[in-house]
């Protein structure tokens, strides 16, 4: 089952004849995701990929009932795709896209907030409820199925989590990666929760890097709500320097609050099983649960 | 992105900021060519020169060469001339330097804000940025002005205040006002801090600003309200829409090995360490810094090659690897998940081979699709090469390697 999406979600593309849409679109239907359909403005009434193709996404919606999109449109078009998808009541929108301007995204976000819809991104790898749906650009096999939720800024320590998870004879429910950018749709909190509440999921891996407050705050509402499944923690960056961009425009060093140790520190407090290695996740899941 | 003091100004202005004027030389003569033109247009009784570098602190740093301040008073022009000649060519240090300074090659010349008149003028802080936990747009500002904001926070936290910006209805009159009154304007001050909140703040959407930091904001003797200072950071997401910003990029403010890489579109961040690495993803990148750390190294780099790890790409990251000589030994961490990792292991192999005289020991540690294909083939390449699957192994092989 897992969360946010599984076997009965109706998937839409946004996007959906670009070259990036097309690509990983193929790799999401050879997953077994239901992918329905797609949009791309100036393309309606054409088929790709054996699926229909509309000019809006509420057209996509009124004919499919999709309830789900993931968007690959152009950093200069996402913050409107995005909004164009929560007004045609999509429930989850998934952003791919990296480099959106943050004054978009200031106020996607504020457009989106009393529409009852949740945001995953942008600049993430998606999210993939194992053996169900893959809606995003991971590799599918890395996840096998199990009962460890994964929350995690980063694609590719993503995958390292996964792959230590599946390795120590464990498998992932639903991995959510929720992006890198200093704007996202749901932080590690929101996501923390989801998994705290799907009765498919015993423990929770929570990655996350320098810059923000993100995880402390997770951290303490773990803490606060009596720590209910075990969650393994991992902060990325604490030997970046401060004040210096590290890839993820989100990732900078501003506070003191902010830094892996000061972070690490507070994930301890509230009772986060927190590794100093990134190579020590999948062997602390099993060490925690056994 | 960073940009000078100059060049903030002309974006501010543009949006109808009003801000000290002048213009920017690049060496004595040429300072006095504009601070004639600067007279003539502002009849400014006597000039401000100032050193232009990317770091704050400038009017309390000093030049190694000559002891000249940043940020200096010229009475004439023939001081214009002698005082620009102490900076320009010469070390800046402030604070926010390194203990060798940045070397200054352009001044900007600028009238002087602190005539006497009616009322003493006055000095403010404003600056406008995003709040994250919020997604929202602040502007943070203070009655005390011209100072270090870091100490103000610290030492009277209550004399600083924030407002939140609506992004759906951009920054109101009544924000505008209660600005007014927390900084205690009155009269026609009153009245030009809220048209300067105004245009600021439109600034700062219109031109995708990431930062602006206006320290100090001046009420002068006759109630007007002016920028005298603006450091302005870019969105580098927001460039896209433009173009004629990207101009304002000042290379030799940045290290020129970065330059270098991010030129090739390579996500590179020099560290002061001996162990350099490779990786593909930001995170994934963070996380091995921290494993070479843990394994008894320091990071020579940040480094991330982005996702298609083809032969061309990680020769050129190899070259920039090297090029710092205390790099003692490379570690490679590929995650291949779309991207396969046999074919990784060939452009390492390729580059490698390119590159000729590689001799620090090099740890390649592939993982994901065709990850054992990947190692069979760089374990027969022949190469000085440790190859690697797990994360632990790598860890394990970098700490054999430095011992």
């Amino acid at each position: 089952m897992g969360v946010l999406v599984g076997k009965n979600s109706k998937i839409i593309v946004q996007g959906f004849t670009g070259s990036e849409g097309t690509f990983h679109a193929s790799q999401m239907i050879e997953y077994g995701t239901q992918v329905v359909g797609g949009v791309t403005p100036g393309k309606g009434g054409t088929t790709h990929l054996d699926r229909p193709v509309f000019n809006t996404v509420s057209d996509a919606v009124a004919t499919t009932g999709a309830d789900v999109s993931i968007i690959f449109v152009p950093p200069a078009f996402a913050a409107d795709a995005i909004m164009e998808a929560a007004e045609a009541g999509i429930k989850v929108i998934i952003t791919i896209t990296e480099g959106i301007p943050v004054a978009d995204m200031v106020k996607a976000k504020a457009y989106i907030a009393d529409r009852h819809c949740t945001l995953i991104g942008p600049n993430c790898p998606g999210v993939i409820t194992a053996g169900e749906a893959k809606v995003g650009i991971m590799p599918g096999f890395v996840f096998k199925p199990g009962r460890i939720g994964i929350v995690s800024k980063s694609g590719t320590l993503t995958y390292e989590a996964a792959d230590q998870v599946a390795k120590v004879g464990l498998g992932v429910s639903t991995a959510i990666g929720i992006g890198g950018d200093p704007i996202i749709g749901t932080p590690t909190l929101d996501a923390v929760k989801l998994l705290m509440e799907d009765k498919d999921t015993d423990a929770i891996v929570m990655i996350g890097e320098i810059g923000g407050e993100f995880e402390p705050k997770a951290a303490r509402w773990i803490k606060e709500n009596g720590n209910k499944k075990p969650v393994i923690g991992f902060i990325a960056g604490e030997t970046a320097p401060k004040g210096r961009t590290m890839g993820h425009a989100g990732a900078i060093v501003s506070g003191e609050n902010e830094s892996a140790s000061a972070k690490k520190a507070i994930m301890r407090e509230c009772g986060i099983h927190v590794v100093d290695s990134p190579a020590q996740i999948g062997a602390k899941v099993k060490e925690v649960i056994g | 992105m960073n940009i000078h003091e100059y060049q903030g100004k002309s974006i501010l202005q543009n949006f109808g900021v009003t801000v000290q004027r002048g213009y920017v030389a690049h060496s004595p003569e040429g300072a006095v060519e504009v601070a004639k033109k600067l007279k003539e247009e502002t009849n400014t009784p006597v000039f401000v020169v100032k050193a232009q570098i990317h770091a704050g602190g400038r009017g309390k740093g000093t030049v190694t060469e000559t002891g000249s301040r940043g940020v200096v008073i010229a009475k004439d022009l023939d001081a214009v001339k002698e005082k620009s000649a102490a900076i320009l060519g010469g070390h800046l240090v402030t604070l926010q330097t390194k203990a060798e300074g940045k070397l200054v090659s352009k001044v900007f010349i600028a009238e002087d804000m602190y005539y006497p008149g009616a009322s003493e003028p006055k000095e403010y802080y404003m600056s406008v940025l995003l709040d994250r936990a919020s997604g929202k747009n602040v502007i943070v500002y203070s009655p005390d002005g011209g100072m270090n904001i870091e100490d103000v926070a610290h030492n009277t936290p209550e004399r600083i205040f924030k407002e939140t910006i609506d992004p759906l209805t951009g920054v109101n009159d009544f924000q505008c006002r209660r600005i007014g009154f927390n900084l205690g304007l009155e009269g026609q001050g009153f009245k030009e801090i809220q048209k300067f909140v105004k245009a600021l703040y439109a600034a700062y959407v219109g031109c995708d600003a990431a930062m602006f930091e206006i320290n100090p904001v001046l009420k002068t003797s006759d109630d007007r309200i002016v920028a005298v200072d603006a450091k302005v950071t870019l969105d580098g997401n927001g460039l896209i829409r433009h173009k004629d910003y990207l101009e304002m990029r000042d290379t030799s403010e940045e290290d020129p090995i970065e330059v270098e890489a991010s030129n090739a579109d390579l996500n590179y961040v020099k560290l002061d360490g001996n162990v350099g690495c490779m990786v593909n993803g930001a995170g994934l990148a963070m996380a091995t810094m921290d494993i070479i750390k843990l394994s008894g190294g320091d990071p020579a780099n940040f480094l991330d090659v982005g996702g298609t790890a083809d032969a061309k790409r990680v020769e050129t990251a190899f070259r920039i690897i090297l090029k710092d000589p205390s790099v003692k030994a490379i570690l490679v961490n590929i995650f291949g998940g779309i991207v396969r990792c046999d074919r990784v292991a060939q452009g390492i192999v390729d580059a490698y081979k390119n590159i000729g005289d590689i001799n620090v020991p090099l740890i390649v540690r592939l993982q994901g699709t065709n990850a054992e294909e990947a190692k069979k083939l760089i374990d027969s390449s022949g190469l000085a090469v440790h190859s690697a699957i797990t994360l632990q192994e790598a860890a394990d092989k970098v700490k054999a390697v430095l011992s």
